[in-house]
């Protein structure tokens, strides 16, 4: 009977997305339409195929892993993607040529510079946190995944709003909010595939045999519906035409300013925040073999997180024309926010008391514990650069991406390529990765990367915001724009070259875990643990 | 009273006050007497049901 509902659905898709490539006012919205079209019509000759067929049936004994599986390949893509992308526009600001001229407009930095921060950030991050928190909510739950083949709709739904958002870029499409460009058809969807997931995560945690929530579930659920909320807020539009992608906001000016900067901020708090702390609250206990430091610290630090992250937004408006109270707010909470920030690092960090000579010994550890090292270092920066005086020196220069890749690559990168490292083998049932030498390439070409990108962006970020306020014993200003721009070529050379580097030892990544699924040795022991 | 100033003044009195005693109560929460047992319990669920989940008739720990 569903199957017949289905096909109604994605019959009437499918139709409308037909009309809509017709009468499409511009180019990005009708290559989307033809996309959808393309997806929709597939889908139904595939629900047509199997209809009154026998349905296979889901084994309740069993981890739904497929999606899992789908989601390391996804995440470890998309990773490559994005940071090849990210490579690509580091040499173009040192290179302008590098726009080559007939490849304009869909190759210019304009436009490929939110291409490279949304596949990061929403296709690598977020493959990463779907992925792993389907992994870590089975585990801890000790339940197979609610809804069936939800979770298949989930991951697949979610490459569908990649590649919608991706191709819109390039084709123009952007209502110009940062890390939120997607015009309003691709919000919509991404709110329908969200819930979805919010679905099958809250239903998993409902149908736990454990008694208590593992401190993981709450981070990755605080990630989920805080991640819903900002959305839907920040990408409050009126489409200006059901056949155009073009929408007008409903915020104006500095309201729309700080919902932007509420939406920007928690993103980084809750996205790439709250669910790689989930990340680390069971990869890191399981990859040294012992529990977490203390579970009371964790309480409080996921308390302590989610109450004082969601103020710090304002920070990004200063000497705006958002009033000094909120402003100053913002920044009150930003330096607060230190406190659990690096409560949460010691006690990612201390869970390795008693197991120190892992470090040396392994070099997946190894690559944990630099990433937990990173976040502490960017949540000093953060609050560091947040206080009024600092930021007059920092803002608009290339030091805010510094920071945000020290956290990016270092935290983020770093503790995802350790999850991978972790994940691999055991979903594909072998018993040990390919090369752990490998993993030390990886290890020290991702360090010595991001070592010269921050580097370099200290040095150029620091000098380029004082050249814009030297002013010479009459008053006038010292430097015009383009000196700043000519003075910081060496170090765009030097930023490129580390992103290389960083993409150089991903690409080793993706060799390895490809040889570790082909022809590392299978694990043999069947290690059914008995319950206590 | 414009709305504005209404939900201005409920905000920073009332509101405030319930999610600092809210907050405050969390951490009370976590070190209560006998928390020490359940947390050393829960900090294990990582180590428990790595390959399948538990059984029906099963509860996860004890």
């Amino acid at each position: 009977m569903s199957d017949y509902l289905k096909l109604v659905v994605l019959g009437v898709i499918a139709v409308f997305a037909a009309i809509a490539a017709n009468f499409g006012r511009d180019l990005a919205y009708q290559v989307h339409a033809i996309i959808i079209l393309a997806v929709a019509g597939g889908l139904f000759l595939w629900v047509l195929r199997n209809t009154d067929e026998p349905k296979p049936v889901i084994d309740e004994t069993q981890y739904a892993d497929g999606v899992v599986r789908a989601g390391a390949i996804a995440t470890t893509l998309w990773g490559v993607v994005g940071f090849l992308v990210g490579v690509v526009i580091a040499f173009q600001l040192a290179f302008p040529a590098l726009n080559i001229e007939w490849a304009q407009p869909y190759a210019n930095f304009g436009r490929l510079r939110p291409l490279h921060t949304s596949a990061v950030i929403f296709a690598f991050g977020g493959n990463a946190l779907i992925c792993t928190s389907f992994y870590v909510v089975q585990r801890t739950s000790a339940a197979r995944l609610w809804g069936g083949n939800l979770a298949w709709f989930v991951f697949w739904g979610y490459q569908l709003f990649i590649v919608l958002a991706a191709t819109g870029y390039v084709l123009g499409a952007t209502q110009s909010k940062e890390y939120a460009e997607p015009e309003w058809y691709v919000d919509i969807w991404l709110t329908i595939v969200w819930v979805a997931y919010l679905a099958v995560f809250l239903g998993t945690i409902v149908k736990r045999k454990e008694p208590h929530i593992y401190v993981a579930n709450w981070f990755y659920l605080s990630f989920i519906v805080t991640v819903a909320l900002l959305h839907v807020v920040n990408n409050l539009s009126i489409p200006v035409s059901i056949w155009g992608s073009r929408s007008v906001q409903v915020f104006a000016g500095v309201q729309d300013a700080m919902t932007q900067w509420w939406y920007g901020h928690n993103a980084v708090g809750f996205f790439l925040t709250a669910g790689f702390l989930a990340m680390m609250y069971y990869f890191v206990p399981k990859q040294v073999g012992r529990p977490v430091y203390s579970y009371k610290l964790s309480i409080i630090h996921f308390w302590a997180l989610i109450f004082l992250y969601i103020w710090a937004g304002p920070h990004h408006l200063h000497y705006t024309a958002l009033p000094d109270w909120a402003s100053t707010l913002g920044m009150v909470f930003s330096i607060i926010l230190w406190m659990p920030s690096w409560g949460g690092m010691i006690n990612g960090l201390m869970t390795l008391s008693g197991a120190w000579d892992k470090l040396r010994t392994d070099p997946i550890v190894r690559m944990m514990v630099i990433s937990i090292g990173f976040y502490g270092m960017s949540t000093f920066e953060g609050p560091m650069m947040s206080i009024r005086a600092v930021n007059s020196l920092s803002h608009y220069t290339d030091w805010t991406i510094g920071h945000v890749h020290s956290g990016a690559l270092g935290w983020n990168g770093m503790i995802t390529f350790s999850c991978l490292y972790f994940l691999v083998p055991r979903l594909w049932n072998r018993e040990r990765l390919y090369s752990l030498s490998a993993v030390n390439w990886h290890f020290w070409l991702a360090t010595i990367g991001i070592v010269l990108y921050a580097a370099s962006m200290w040095v150029t970020g620091i000098m380029e915001g004082l050249m814009w306020r030297e002013v010479d014993a009459n008053g006038f200003l010292v430097n015009s724009f383009a000196d700043t721009v000519s003075a910081k070529f060496p170090m765009y050379v030097v930023r490129g070259l580390g992103g290389l580097l960083f993409l150089a030892g991903s690409l080793i990544m993706c060799w390895n875990l490809w040889m570790t699924v082909r022809s590392a040795p299978e694990r043999t022991h069947s290690a059914a643990i008995p319950a206590e | 009273m414009d709305m504005y100033s209404l939900l201005r003044e409920i905000a920073d009195s009332w509101v405030l006050l319930a999610l600092v005693i809210f907050f405050l109560g969390t951490v009370v929460w976590a070190f209560r007497p006998g928390s020490r047992a359940v947390h050393r319990d829960t900090a294990d669920i990582p180590f428990r049901h790595e390959d399948r989940p538990a059984a029906s008739d099963e509860e996860g720990s004890k």
